[in-house]
């Protein structure tokens, strides 16, 4: 059965670390929802989240290449214990007479911020798990969405289970 | 070397000193304009010889046969743009078949990378899928670094190609010099030492096996592991069967040997591996030309019991019940350990039982083929070939059916004899594999089972041989088809043969003595031997030989399992 599994990993921050872990879903047909990158508090390290869905079979395999790639120090399948799941989404909306209010008040419902306002439009900022995020845009009028942006999501283990050389 | 620490040098006398440091006999390569300044320092130097090849693939091909015969890394040496993708073949080719070497490539320099500059590419972006690891080396500073790295990874763990990418400009700054015993690596240590826990539930298995199976894989001849398999295997009295990459493994001529399964496997090593109730399977991976469809053969009830050093290789595509990750080697020799401690015993009377069944299986001699025949057979010329050669010789192959008579009549009694292009199945490798092969063993017999359409995949290595004076002996199955493409047509397509057949093919006994070399045709069964036994005399040992036999056109391999179906269900050849 098929399931979503989010997969955190520290690798080498070295030029083309990312391609290496791209490269690898492509190159074996895994399917990556989301994939984001930064360097950690250790600049030599990159820290990396990636949502991708399959089989227990098919995320076995992939832990299994991920930890094969040289660079790759270690992974963790966040999904398998308690975590964390964060991501950020901008979302840029038509806001123009009674709408201001109800966008607003939905916002609000979803602890949004309204980050940029303009005679027409406002752009809100929205933090939560990705079905969160899914949910607010469910709740507005799709029609006056202008455009969304999502960062993808971020994960961590609760309490004392890390991800740490 | 106390000598070299703290010296001021360029990063091409870096390349070449660090390859010294390895203790590198030979370097396979072609020059070319981003690596002029390493090819001057290697002028300059007399650690290592350097073989020019005629193309950059022969370079990576040859290098890498040196590596499976020798169990040393490979190192192979090309310029940027075309050295590099020319290379390419050759590095996937080493990377299928986990094969350490090392290829240095020179790259544009730094400032010009990005701006399409001339013969630039993007190698460790080209390289990236078919490698274990590469390097861009944008400071001369993690030169010496770089190159170790190369080279523990390549060997270490399940081996594989390893590039290191190097900026021209990188090749003429300087800095100080020391080559690294060696080099730490947080993200990099593979496992060596088997689970003990794991090791024992195997071992109780095996004891309680009524129809037990040892399935061995290129993983024991890449891990030095054959002693240990044989007396394992010894001790157990249990049935093996050697995958394409791993004959060699385990003695041939040993009656415990039921040759080679898969696709073109025997009878009996198929039929025993489809019906067995333990199957031991040692550094082997399970892939379609082995095992079938995984479906089918999932449909007889066993226990498997998997020891590979790479744990993505477990449970790939087969569910295994004991994984055992760790260095081949190690994992035997604990495991024989325990099974001499042990008190219970194999079951007599199950295994006497399940060795009747097998000979049963046996004894339907599925590799016979027609000795009588006016024409030559492929399989004859291979059998004299193991004849003529005690079965001593290192025989290199290139791809198709001649491949894989070789791989069934070619009796290997020894590890890393046989070296060929199992994972990628690349025509052409088998003349610089055979060169590759001879300079490591001067004084061997090689030998190269090659077809007429295979050869010509590389043909212009005549010369390098030339150059060297490499006295291999190349043995063209000559049918004038590309032979299993051809078969396949005529098993699957109606006997159409779309583009298969070779048609103005070059007078090879003239071509070979064009380049300086002994060139012969065989045209009947009865001058066989008699060819062989020139071409491997005392009189032509120094010589490069180019024997071209005219075998039998509709000559097929036997047994076949089609594509997609399972390993119980061979297709046999005709009642002769």
């Amino acid at each position: 059965m098929s399931r979503r599994h989010i997969i955190s990993l520290l690798m080498e921050n070295e030029a083309g670390a990312l391609s290496r872990v791209a490269g690898l879903f492509s190159a074996r047909a895994y399917n990556i929802e989301s994939l984001t990158v930064a360097p950690t508090e250790d600049a030599t390290l990159s820290r990396m989240t990636i949502v991708t869905v399959g089989s227990e079979d098919i995320i076995e395999q992939i832990t299994k290449q991920l930890n094969k790639l040289v660079d790759v120090i270690k992974v963790m399948d966040l999904t398998e214990g308690s975590h964390i799941e964060r991501e950020l989404m901008l979302v840029k909306l038509r806001a123009v007479g009674a709408d201001r209010e109800e966008i607003k008040r939905t916002a609000d419902i979803f602890r949004g911020n309204i980050i940029d306002v303009t005679e027409s439009t406002y752009t809100i900022e929205l933090t939560g798990a990705g079905s969160k995020l899914d949910a607010f845009l469910e709740a507005i009028d799709s029609a006056s969405i202008i455009e969304t942006v999502r960062t993808g999501a971020s994960g961590i283990g609760r309490g004392e289970r890390s991800l740490k050389v | 070397m106390i000598f070299y620490q703290f010296m001021e040098a360029t990063g091409a006398e870096i390349v070449v000193r660090c390859l010294a440091e390895e203790g590198v006999e030979f370097v396979f390569g072609y020059p070319g304009g981003a690596v002029l300044n390493i090819y001057d320092e290697i002028f300059k130097q007399n650690k290592f010889k350097h073989v020019l090849v005629r193309h950059e693939q022969a370079a990576v091909h040859a290098a890498d046969a040196y590596a499976r015969s020798t169990g040393r890394v490979g190192v192979a040496l090309v310029t940027s743009g075309p050295g590099v993708t020319n290379a390419v073949t050759g590095i996937a080719t080493a990377y299928m078949d986990s094969i350490p070497i090392v290829v240095v490539t020179g790259q544009v320099p730094t400032p010009a990378i990005g701006l399409d500059a001339f013969q630039e590419v993007d190698t460790v972006g080209i390289t990236r899928p078919c490698v274990k690891h590469n390097f861009l080396v944008k400071d001369v500073k993690d030169l010496a670094a770089t190159m170790k790295k190369a080279f523990i990874i390549a060997a270490t763990g399940r081996p594989g190609p390893v590039v290191v990418d190097v900026p021209k400009d990188v090749t003429y700054h300087t800095t100080d010099f020391e080559y690294p015993a060696t080099v730490e690596m947080r993200s990099y240590s593979p496992v060596v030492k088997g689970h003990s826990g794991q090791m024992k539930r195997a071992v109780q298995m095996l004891l309680e096996a009524k129809r037990p199976m040892i399935y061995a894989g290129g993983g024991v001849v890449l891990g030095d592991a054959s002693e240990q398999l044989a007396e394992l295997t010894r001790l157990l009295g249990f049935p093996i069967t050697n995958t394409l990459m791993g004959l060699g493994g385990y003695p041939a001529t040993d009656r415990q040997n039921l040759g080679m399964l898969g696709m073109h496997g025997t009878y009996e090593a198929n039929m025993a591996m489809q019906h067995s109730d333990v199957l031991l399977a040692v550094g082997a991976r399970f892939d379609d030309r082995v095992i079938g469809n995984p479906a089918h053969f999932a449909r007889e009830q066993r226990r498997i019991i998997h020891i590979d050093v790479d744990p993505s290789s477990i449970s790939k595509r087969v569910k295994v019940d004991v994984p055992i990750v760790g260095d081949v080697k190690n994992v035997l020799t604990d495991m024989l350990a325990l099974l001499k401690q042990a008190k219970e015993k194999p079951d007599v009377a199950a295994l006497n039982a399940w060795w009747t069944q097998i000979e049963l299986w046996r004894s339907k001699n599925c590799l016979k083929y027609n000795r009588n025949s006016p024409i030559i057979k492929p399989q004859y010329v291979v059998e004299k070939l193991w004849e003529v050669t005690k079965g001593d010789a290192y025989v290199t192959s290139d791809v198709g059916q001649h491949q894989m008579w070789a791989a069934q009549y070619y009796k290997f009694d020894k590890p890393r004899r046989w070296i060929n292009s199992g994972g990628l199945g690349t025509m052409g490798v088998g003349l610089p594999y055979a060169m590759g092969v001879q300079l490591a063993f001067p004084d061997a017999q090689v030998a190269c089972i090659t077809g007429e359409s295979s050869i010509q995949m590389n043909i212009q290595e005549l010369s390098t041989c030339k150059q060297y004076r490499i006295p291999v002996k190349v043995v063209t199955l000559n049918n004038r088809y590309m032979g299993m493409v051809r078969q396949w047509q005529e098993f699957f397509y109606g006997s159409r043969y779309a583009e298969s057949y070779m048609e103005s093919l070059p007078d090879f006994v003239k071509l070979a003595e064009a380049y300086g070399h002994v060139g012969m045709r065989i045209d009947r069964p009865e001058d066989v031997e008699a060819a062989l036994k020139e071409a491997f005399s005392p009189a032509l040992k120094e010589r490069m030989v180019f024997m071209d036999f005219q075998t039998d056109q509709t000559e097929n391999v036997f047994p076949m399992v089609e594509g997609g179906k399972g390993l119980s269900e061979m297709i046999l050849a005709e009642e002769l």
